[in-house]
């Protein structure tokens, strides 16, 4: 048999390459993906066209026309629909902020409690924690809100536990200083003596490690932050003018007011993301091994340097990552806020939606800003995450 | 691989025809006879339009309009889908196609009307805005009510005419806004609020059914709006349109000519040509409407007439005891005028 008989071998079909097998594939799902959504748009445009539902953002221009309850800018119902969407905006970061903060402190401490040797102690923070992480949030809201609406009297005969102090059905309604430009000289005061105490702190690290002598930082940082001000304060000479609350007709008017939905909200946030954030902290504390709390304790630190220089700087590289989901699950749980009628860009923009008919515009705002939120959220906490993640060699 | 793509690109065209045939889904009327059911918006609960009673059953001014026209087109009053919707999510409801109506206490204006994509049929019920207060706040009108607090239900137009009300008399109001009606009435008569707002015959409905002691309630005189409530259907399908508006034209006329529940079979015999052709006794009423004959026999035996609704749910047989007032017959000085059926 003549060899040259033998068949040339021939190419392997392309589709037997797991590599351009694996890229076609993958440009197919993009595709499809890209085609569903492109479908998903044209067909809510063309329903929405075959209806006479008009489209776009042009209402965003006019007059809002509706009144909102609380507003950290000035806003009336002649105002439009962007500055209704901004009011209610302002307020969700203002519930979500106040919300992270006073959660982060809550969780932390009752996370430490949990881990007490004190046997009350770790018991009480135990039963906190079982219990409200266990009920669901808006239940907790509607308990609180109504426990503020139903135990406080009405506002003419408001408790007032302290001088210009009123709790009422409408709130807790306190005197503010009166605005003075001296008090923008005073933040300008606290500032510079936060740069300064910052300042002073590095220059006193890098001191330390180089001579091993200590700078008392704290004393000096203190007296930065609450002196400065506090010297602007009696060189502008002192003013004082308080704006009380005053029952006026129906209501206090002046002074400060915080609603009792406001208060139920961040009650509820509080108290319910503050469950996980203690679990969190908790859990952080316990990965640190054992053995670096003796090495501590042999180089003779005391328990309060052992925590703030040993363990707590290795608990928050576990702590972090999950503190992050809590913030982010914080804020977008403040939406929760349309069920106890806290003005929130979501119960906003629910009655913008109504008023206009734009539903599909409303909605794709208020994902975006969520999103948007939520983003910036993770974004500054990788950044912080970063800062304190083991500095791998 | 070419055949890939091309199995991907027909499944996604397959998808996507299904669900732009699906949205177009056809004349509203053969969807609902294909289902067998209308589906109904409703009210939450307000009682005397829309409540379920003690059995569980769904009852009231804005039920009876759902049944009158299953008695229309099914020959049977009962087969209605009760989809209760509260005021914000009614409109979204309607627009997907979730129900085929809304009798939900809506008030016909211009922008729902063109830019939410919405027909009116004829109004069912005239109302106007009014303000709840409790007795002893000692308010004897509105005009007194600079600075109050007051409770609201958002997407309504009761919302908005407050903010004009307030605006167009240089006052201020502190609005409380909350989306469920039962949590919405809860604040205000736990004293949340100074005031609560709403169209006033519903405020009458919930003083008499929710407030802890009806007495320590009042309703100013005040009517800040006109609210022509109305049944409501979308856009686009003018058949559907037809068979409301004259469903509740039947009602009306029925009661102008004494048809009532009781006498509609004896009316059958009546030598009228404008009853024979209402009743179907004479044809072609029926057959227009593309519905059998009998439509408003139906609705006026199985249902009853205008008047006998608004007398059994929220008129002189209930504890509400509205008076008819605009509701009553033009012929009797009221607003209530059925065009011809003819």
């Amino acid at each position: 048999m003549p060899t040259d008989t033998i068949p040339r071998p021939t190419r392997p079909s392309p589709w037997r390459n797991p590599a351009v097998r694996s890229m076609v594939v993958q440009v197919l799902f993009v595709a499809a993906v890209l085609a569903l959504g492109a479908f998903l748009v044209h067909n809510t445009v063309v329903n929405l066209r075959r209806q006479n539902i008009a489209g776009g953002f042009g209402f965003l221009d006019r007059e809002a026309a509706f009144g909102i309850g609380e507003a950290l800018i000035a806003y009336t119902p002649a105002d439009t629909y962007a500055r209704a969407f901004l009011v209610g905006l302002l307020n969700t970061l203002y519930v979500a902020g106040l919300g992270v903060v006073l959660a982060t402190i809550l969780g932390t401490v009752m996370g430490i409690a949990r881990l007490s040797r004190n046997w009350l102690v770790s018991k009480l923070a135990q039963i906190y924690v079982e219990t409200f992480r266990n009920i669901p949030l808006l239940l907790q809201l509607f308990f609180w809100w109504g426990l503020l609406r139903e135990t406080a009297p009405a506002p003419r005969l408001a408790w007032q536990p302290l001088p210009d102090v009123f709790v009422s059905n409408r709130g807790i309604a306190f005197a503010v200083p009166s605005p003075d430009p001296a008090y923008g000289w005073m933040a300008l005061a606290f500032l510079v003596g936060l740069a300064a105490t910052i300042g002073a702190f590095r220059w006193a690290r890098q001191r330390q490690a180089q001579t091993g002598q200590q700078f008392p930082t704290g004393w000096i940082g203190l007296g930065l932050v609450v002196g400065l001000p506090l010297a602007m304060f009696l060189l502008s000479g002192a003013p004082l003018t308080l704006d009380r609350p005053e029952m006026k007709g129906f209501n206090f008017t002046g002074g400060h007011a915080v609603s009792p939905e406001f208060a139920a909200l961040l009650l509820g946030l509080v108290i319910y993301s503050g469950t996980f954030i203690a679990e969190i902290v908790r859990a952080g504390i316990l990965a640190v091994s054992w053995g670096q709390t003796e090495a501590a304790m042999a180089l003779g630190l005391h328990p309060i340097q052992r925590m703030r220089l040993i363990v707590l700087p290795q608990a928050l590289r576990v702590i972090i990552p999950p503190m992050t989901s809590q913030y982010l699950s914080l804020t977008k749980n403040s939406s929760l806020a349309v069920a106890i009628g806290y003005p929130d860009l979501v119960s906003v923009t629910n009655t913008m939606i109504n008023q206009t008919g734009q539903a599909v515009e409303g909605i794709a705002m208020i994902m975006a800003v969520y999103l948007t939120i939520s983003l910036i959220i993770s974004a500054l906490m990788n950044v912080y995450n970063r800062s304190v993640a083991l500095v791998e060699r | 691989m070419t055949i890939r793509r091309w199995v991907g690109v027909l499944a996604a065209l397959c998808i996507g025809l299904g669900w732009v045939a699906g949205a177009q889904a056809g004349p509203t009327l053969d969807k609902v006879k294909a289902a067998g059911q209308i589906s109904c918006g409703v009210p939450t609960g307000v009682a005397g339009f829309a409540a379920p009673d003690s059995q569980g059953h769904w009852a009231g001014f804005d039920v009876d309009v759902c049944r009158a026209l299953s008695a229309a087109i099914f020959g049977a009053a009962d087969k209605v889908k009760y989809v209760p919707l509260t005021a914000q999510q009614r409109f979204t409801a309607l627009q997907s196609g979730e129900v085929d109506l809304l009798s939900n206490n809506t008030t016909d204006t211009l922008q729902r009307d063109t830019a939410l994509g919405f027909n009116f049929a004829p109004v069912v019920f005239y109302d106007g805005q009014g303000f709840m207060v409790p007795k002893k706040l000692g308010v004897k009108s509105a005009k007194e009510l600079n600075g109050a607090t007051i409770c609201v239900q958002p997407g309504t137009t009761t919302e908005l005419n407050l903010a004009d009300y307030f605006r167009a008399n240089k006052m201020e109001f502190k609005p409380v806004v909350i989306e469920k009606l039962d949590e919405a009435l809860n604040a205000f008569f736990s004293g949340r609020c100074d005031v609560y707002t709403g169209d006033s015959s519903a405020l009458n409905a919930n003083r008499l059914s929710q407030a802890p002691n009806p007495d320590d309630y009042i309703i100013l005189p005040e009517r800040i709006s006109k609210e022509p409530l109305a049944p409501v259907v979308r856009h686009g399908d003018e058949e559907w349109n037809d068979i409301v508006r004259w469903m509740v034209y039947a009602l009306i006329e029925a009661e102008e000519k004494g048809i009532t529940q009781k006498n509609v079979d004896e009316m059958l015999k009546s030598d009228a040509p404008d009853i024979k052709r209402m009743l179907g006794v004479t044809p072609g009423m029926g057959k227009n409407l593309g519905l059998d004959e009998k439509w408003a026999y139906n609705e006026i035996k199985l249902v009853g007439n205008y008047g006998e609704i608004f007398d059994r749910t929220l008129g002189k047989d209930t504890e509400l005891k509205f008076e008819r007032g605009l509701n009553n017959l033009w012929t009797h000085g009221g607003l209530m005028y059925a065009m011809p059926i003819r």
